[in-house]
């Protein structure tokens, strides 16, 4: 029985990567070219466009770290994404927070839905725990719907940007791109460090094998319940700069299609890889964006596109990379 | 002389200079952007038929005789207002959109509002149906052209009333958007004399409404209201008729549905039901040679009242900037396009109120049963014209702050 029930958790992950002992260089060279990247983007590409792609590059990431580290598969994401991004809108528009303190707010919530849900969800393995967070988020869902404070489905709008500690002018785009992208940084890094911690080698045990880690006598419950909260946390750190960025906050966010976003973004940039969720979230929002004009059409090729990564590069558009050069990424 | 020949080179630099200048003055550059959706629930009523609409509004408007280079671009929000917030700035910043038309889906036209004012542009608002947008979330940049949904209530229910129906019942869709529409029905049914039966709330979104039929069946209310919207409306519209509310002799009204709905439903499921539009195809001659244009270019379907919309703020729109011969001060357009009474073949002599609300009739209409339909677009028969100084929100209690206190 146990063993049937890490079977289906272990399906979805590709074979671990063996770490050389080049990585951590490697991947040092690797941040230190995103950082370039980041620096320059803003005048290559429109900044809010980019903004977007971070914001959920970040959320993708997020569930990337429950998902590709943990073998969690939360179907329930937006609802932290969601919540975060109903909270900081609401304190920075209607409790006149400025932007650092609304964003924490809305981290703080991710958090807190996180812990709470978590707590309720890693009882129950594989399908069962991807199925409680579906019916969590959807909660949350219906309780946005209803609650007077996210304004129903107009959503909350026009949430002012703010100035950052009182200096720096976030109604220039440029501004709050560079935050953004600090953030996202912070974000990105902070995850690796999760996942290269011995935390994170006791999570990819769990992960191979449960009931191993258990007769190891790690208490597993209460490492997935922290990998749980983490992820939601920045996932909820994602959903509030977003309300920041966009100035609104609405009920796509906590929609359940908003919790396959990140799913199709990790698969699509690479399950159980570092940066391959920010390639998927380029993927997914460049199309989105910039295939508009074709009107129904984005849907399908969304689909061909998302039906060929599965079929052609099975461990996403990085991890297949990953897997020519023989490097973990 | 080589100071002469200097000086003679200045002067002609700045004749040519001057040339070029006036040339390009005698070409305003419009951009229109439609935005709304092309994919999913909206796409009938609004999608490829609105560009379709404001190809001909520029067409009709001769726009290049008058010195106007139209140019129109379009793209699907698919009702998210991340990803029509992204378009709306992207078009605004760098492609050089003037004006954003249509917008349907109340979250994306608020924040498409809050972007146009932001960046001193224009948003002619058709598609999306929150009367926020003139009241509390007013703006100097944007107009509301064709309905809100306190005009679809309000207009069903006092029109409904006065004509006889005046006893209600309510489903009603159980967040915000549906006890609103239902607060503002009431509100006109007690105005006109009517009393209102009861209510029921239905979780949104609903599949099942049969127990809320039996309950709008043994209220006896002669009229069954359905304050809800897009798929529970069809779904609690086909129940009705399968419950057979309108053979028991109960009149059907919808509170918010187009005509694209009631196609979909066909005349058997939906006839009977009464309903409040801003325009119908086959309402008059003017409306009637709209139609057949369009339908020519959209294989055969006829334009919804967001159509009809986009359109008539596309010409509008064009006629305030011919006169002021620039397009860049957004708020100024439209400020002239509020100072210019209106008048277009569909919705005739208008004009538009300092809170945004662009006024005209409203008719209440009701569904044909199927015997009486002469085409497979003959779908209503006009019950009663509601004259544009009663069909709106008086502007005092929007609570638009661009209006002066009195």
């Amino acid at each position: 029985m146990a063993d049937a029930a890490v079977a289906t958790s272990g399906a979805a992950i590709g074979p671990p990567v063996i770490e050389g002992t080049g990585a951590a260089g490697f991947h040092r060279a690797i941040f230190a070219g995103l950082v370039v990247l980041l620096l320059v983007a803003p005048f290559l590409l429109y900044p809010v466009f980019l903004m977007k792609v971070l914001c959920f590059a970040l959320f993708a990431a997020a569930f990337n770290l429950l998902l590709g580290y943990g073998g969690l598969l939360s179907f329930g994401h937006a609802a932290y994404f969601g919540m975060a991004s109903y909270i900081s809108a609401y304190s920075a528009k209607v409790l006149g927070f400025p932007p650092e303190l609304a964003i924490l707010a809305g981290t703080a919530m991710g958090a807190a839905l996180g812990l709470l849900f978590g707590a309720l969800a890693i009882r129950r393995q594989g399908i069962y725990f991807a199925m409680i967070t579906l019916a969590l988020s959807q909660m949350v869902y219906f309780f946005s719907l209803q609650a007077k404070f996210t304004g129903g489905e107009d959503g909350i709008q026009a949430v002012p940007r703010g100035t950052l500690f009182g200096i720096l002018n976030l109604a220039i785009d440029i501004n709050l791109y560079y935050v953004v992208a600090a953030i996202f940084l912070i974000g990105l890094y902070a995850m690796y460090r999760i996942i290269h911690s011995p935390f994170g080698q006791v999570m990819k045990a769990i992960r191979d094998n449960e009931p191993r880690a258990i007769s190891l006598g790690y208490r597993v419950n209460q490492y997935k319940l922290a990998l749980f909260v983490m992820s939601t946390t920045l996932a909820g750190l994602a959903g509030a700069t977003k309300a920041i960025v966009f100035q609104l906050a609405s009920l796509t966010d906590v929609h359940w299609s908003m919790s396959g976003e990140p799913v199709l973004m990790t698969l699509v940039g690479g399950l159980g890889t570092v940066f391959g969720p920010l390639i998927g979230a380029a993927v997914i929002v460049s199309m989105q964006n910039y295939l508009a004009t074709l009107g129904a059409w984005v849907l399908v090729v969304q689909g061909i596109i998302f039906v060929t990564c599965v079929l052609v590069f099975r461990e996403g558009l990085l991890g297949f990379v990953a897997k020519t050069i023989r490097r973990p990424l | 002389m080589t100071d002469t020949m200097t000086r003679l080179t200045r002067l002609a630099a700045t004749a040519v200079c001057a040339l070029a200048a006036s040339a390009a003055g005698a070409q305003t550059a419009v951009k229109f952007g439609v935005l709304n959706d092309r994919s999913g629930v909206y796409a009938d009523i609004t999608g490829e038929g609105s560009v379709v609409a404001t190809r001909l509004a520029v067409e009709d408007f001769k726009a290049a005789e008058k010195g106007l280079k139209v140019e129109v671009v379009s793209a699907d929000h698919q009702n998210k207002p991340d990803i029509g917030s992204n378009i709306a700035r992207t078009w605004f910043d760098q492609d050089g959109v003037d004006a954003i038309l249509d917008v349907p889906t109340s979250s994306v036209g608020l924040a498409v509002s809050g972007i146009a004012k932001e960046k001193n542009r224009v948003f002619l608002n058709s598609g999306s149906g929150t009367s926020d947008l003139t009241g509390r979330s007013c703006s100097p940049n944007t107009i509301s052209w064709t309905y809100d949904t306190w005009a679809l209530g309000n207009g069903t229910g006092a029109a409904m009333t006065k004509r006889g129906g005046n006893t209600w019942f309510f489903v009603t869709a159980d967040y915000a958007f549906g006890t609103a529409l239902e607060r503002d029905a009431t509100e006109a049914i007690k105005k006109a004399g009517g009393t209102v039966a009861g209510s029921v709330r239905h979780p949104f979104p609903g599949q099942d409404f049969s127990s809320f039929m039996l309950q709008a069946q043994a209220s006896k209310a002669k009229v069954v209201g359905f304050a809800n919207a897009g798929g529970d409306t069809i779904n609690s519209i086909k129940q009705a008729s399968e419950f057979g509310l309108v053979q028991g002799g109960q009149s059907l009204a919808g509170l918010l549905i187009f005509v694209t709905d009631i196609k979909s439903l066909g005349l058997q499921t939906a006839q009977g039901l009464v309903l409040t539009e801003p325009f119908y195809w086959d309402r008059d001659e003017a409306s009637r040679a709209f139609a057949r244009r369009f339908a020519e270019r959209m294989g055969g379907k006829m334009p919804s009242a967001v159509h009809a919309g986009v359109y008539s703020s596309a010409i509008h729109y064009m006629k305030a900037v011919a006169e002021l011969k620039d397009t860049k001060d957004g708020a100024a357009v439209v400020a002239k396009m509020k100072a210019m009474p209106t008048d277009d073949p569909i919705f005739g002599k208008g004009a538009v109120r300092q809170d945004g609300r662009k006024l005209h009739d409203m008719y209440l209409f009701e569904v044909k049963k199927p015997a009486e339909s002469k085409g497979e677009w003959d779908l209503y028969k006009t019950l009663a014209t509601i004259p544009a100084a009663e069909a709106w929100r008086p502007m005092a209690e929007g609570g638009c702050p661009l209006v002066p206190k009195t």
